[in-house]
């Protein structure tokens, strides 16, 4: 690790002669806020950062270099241990990737269910960032309201594909389990359970005064900063620009539906509490039109041949997850296993610009910035 | 009680008061008992949780339990900490909350010192407990809890202001400084209708003295992990959480005392049901007040919280010192 950053200077005040320090200090890897085991190390001057660095790779596994090794179907479930909080969508990047070097035809019932289960994971996944962020924010309450909703969405999931949170459901060519009777009403009922309990995480939290006041102005980049981090998702759509991979690059079958892509332009901490709550909005949107044109029968599974073996070349697709753009690069040989295997996650991009938020913060901010950036650190260090 | 203290000192006087104090430390004790027991349940409640369900039936004996493990807990100190400071610490903020009970008129006749000033008595004793946490804070030697410590004598000391002052108007109107003649004063109309511009500024800067939420900056779980006591376990942090818990108790009486009539009745046709009832109906409702906003409210900010204490509150109880005042000039025809 770099000695520099365990570094701090002593400087002597010219008018009362008193010695000064930075104080150092060590947030993590076990903090109850760093969502996991990230480590800050943090040079303070009373209250305020001077400067913060993130240590990372305390859950590093090695998966890229361990698909090496595996046949693609393998190679799914380690991508369930990515983004833990949302399985599906690193699921379907992979799966999404292998089909357009094949050139697989996924069926369409396939489809559908691969966007069911996406778009509720994807709520999920905001969900569990609602109740964290709250929770450093300091109030207890909502973390317990939005783990009882998220539980249902993981109950239909359970039904779906017998797993809660690494699903290993999609396969190349369509998705293992066609979704049990009567599953497709139950999400309805869901939706619309969602819906109006949304109203209810507004009127307890969105227009609390000191909610507000927290986040107000802090956390701030503008535009072109989140352009030179490559900020995507909404880090990125919170400075105004409209880039959402289900709108600008549509996969899967996102074209036929109708959703917006909420943007705003401040780029605080508040607007991406704000975006992410009209996500969670638009994907209830998405799901109540899929729910309503989910085909009746039909197959789950595309024809691929028996043994994967995607023909010698490269490719890269990139998807939106909950957390901004995440990308799959293969470069096969030819053979059943890749010869290189590359994940672009947005967790550890964008937490690249943790460092220049944080400067010259209150220390009281510093939870409250890392926590609107919404990090998995399975992700982060994969 | 103050028959007895009107009496010239004898082993028997002695003998009762030694009784007494400790009835009223058992009070207090099963107050803490419970109120941890309520607390966890309502917030449980309020949280779609159970909340203790499994020490003893319904739970009941589940703070016991907790207290009887810390007591019996391996009395572990940091091997840089400041040996005799961190020892003095606990007493420090843990002696003055048991000191104010003192002069708490439950009722008419269930009462021990009954002094002048003992509104006064009481803000002052309450002061030093923040030199308890400061202590803390710096002998711990954490830096988490050198952090915590100094934002909670900064918390605690600007909100002594405005909490002091929010009082002034009670004492204007009462003309007296004398707890029991406070409640006596509100024979007709609690304070809390007259007074309440000074009640509001009472309640938030209470909540801020007692580091409670929307004010538990100094335990800020997010950020400082505990703040002040996060070296300490065992009985030591029994003791600074016995005294968090003794200070809901006294600030609760307090705000019965000073603004919602003490002892006395709703109205007096209810007067047959004892005082001591009202006192604790009363008092009960602040507590379950506190555990409301508990489970509801995020955190401030430490920069919002300094600001709103002193560009906020104090203005406010200034406002309500100035009203008052004029007011009472009217009555006593000061201006005719």
């Amino acid at each position: 690790m770099n000695r520099d950053i365990l570094l701090t200077n002593a400087t002597t005040s010219p008018e009362s002669g008193i010695r000064t320090e930075e104080m150092l200090l060590n947030v993590g890897p076990q903090h109850p806020s760093t969502h996991g085991v990230l480590r800050l190390v943090v040079k303070i001057d009373g209250e305020t950062i001077k400067e913060a660095t993130p240590v990372m790779g305390y859950l590093h596994r090695g998966t890229e270099k361990l698909a090496e090794n595996l046949t693609y179907t393998q190679i799914i479930p380690y991508t369930d241990r990515m983004d833990y909080v949302s399985a599906m969508t690193n699921n379907y990047v992979l799966c999404h990737a292998v089909e357009t070097m094949m050139g697989v035809e996924v069926p369409e019932r396939a489809q559908f269910l691969r966007l069911i289960a996406m778009e509720l994971n994807r709520v999920a996944s905001h969900l569990v960032w609602w109740g964290t962020y709250l929770l450093d924010i300091g109030a207890m309450g909502p973390f317990l309201y939005a783990f009882r909703d998220r539980e249902s969405i993981l109950d239909l999931f359970n039904e779906l594909c017998g797993a809660r949170m690494t699903f290993n459901y999609m396969r190349i060519g369509g998705v293992k389990w066609d979704a049990p009777p009567g599953w497709i009403d139950k999400v309805k009922e869901f939706v619309q359970y969602m819906k109006k309990e949304l109203n209810n995480y507004h009127k307890l939290v969105t227009g609390n005064e000191i909610f507000i006041n927290r986040l107000r102005g802090i956390g701030k980049f503008d535009q072109k900063t989140a352009l030179d981090y490559s900020l995507s998702g909404v880090m990125l759509r919170s400075t105004g620009v409209k880039w959402d991979l289900r709108k600008d690059e549509p996969y899967c079958i996102y074209d036929r539906f109708e959703f917006d892509v909420p943007t705003a332009t401040e780029g605080d901490c508040l607007a991406r509490y704000h975006l992410r709550m009209a996500e969670i909005e638009q994907s209830l949107r998405i799901l109540e039109q899929a729910l309503d044109q989910f085909p009746s029968e039909g197959e789950v599974m595309g024809k691929v041949p028996r043994v994967i073996r995607p023909p010698a070349g490269e490719a890269y697709v990139r998807i939106e997850s909950p957390r901004g753009e995440i990308g799959c690069y293969i470069a096969s040989t030819g053979k059943d296993k890749p010869w290189r295997l590359k994940f672009r996650r947005p967790s550890f991009h964008n937490l690249q610009i943790l460092p220049k938020l944080l400067e010259g913060e209150n220390i009281a901010n510093m939870v409250a910035v890392l926590g609107s950036i919404d990090i998995v650190l399975g992700e982060v260090d994969c | 009680m103050s028959d007895l203290l009107q009496q010239t000192p004898s082993w028997g006087t002695a003998l009762w008061f030694a009784l007494a104090a400790v009835a009223l430390l058992l009070v207090v004790l099963g107050f803490v008992t419970y109120a941890i027991y309520f607390e966890r349940k309502v917030i449980g409640w309020m949280q779609l949780r159970i909340g203790p369900n499994r020490v003893g039936p319904l739970g009941l004996l589940q703070t016991v339990a907790d207290v009887a493990k810390l007591l019996l807990k391996e009395d572990t100190r940091p091997q840089h900490a400041d040996k005799a400071l961190f020892t003095l610490a606990p007493i420090l903020a843990y002696a003055p909350a048991f000191g104010v009970l003192a002069v708490m008129p439950f009722t008419d006749s269930i009462r021990f010192a009954d002094l002048g000033i003992g509104l006064l008595y009481y803000i002052a004793l309450s002061g030093i407990t923040v030199l308890g946490v400061i202590t803390a804070g710096w002998a711990s030697n954490n830096k988490y809890s050198l952090i915590g410590g100094l934002r909670s004598a900064a918390q605690m000391i600007s909100y002594e202001v405005p909490l002091v002052m929010s009082v002034v108007g009670v004492v204007l109107m009462t003309g007296s400084m004398n707890l029991r003649d406070i409640v006596l004063a509100q024979q007709d109309v609690w304070n809390i209708v007259p007074q309440f511009l000074g009640f509001a500024v009472f309640i938030v800067a209470a909540q801020a003295e007692l580091n409670r939420t929307p004010f538990d900056l100094p335990e800020a779980e997010s950020e400082l992990v505990a703040g002040y006591h996060v070296e300490y376990s065992g009985f030591r942090f029994a003791m600074f959480m016995l005294a968090e818990y003794v200070y809901m108790f006294g600030m609760g009486a307090l705000v019965t005392i000073l603004f919602l009539g003490g002892w006395l009745p709703i109205h007096p046709s209810l007067s047959f049901i004892p005082g001591i009832v009202w006192f604790v109906l009363k008092f009960s409702l602040y507590v379950f007040f506190q555990f409301w906003v508990r489970a509801t409210f995020p955190r401030l900010r430490v920069d919002q919280l300094m600001s709103f204490a002193w560009k906020v509150l104090l203005p406010l109880a200034l406002l309500n010192i100035l009203l008052t005042a004029v007011v009472i000039s009217f009555q006593n025809g000061m201006f005719s």
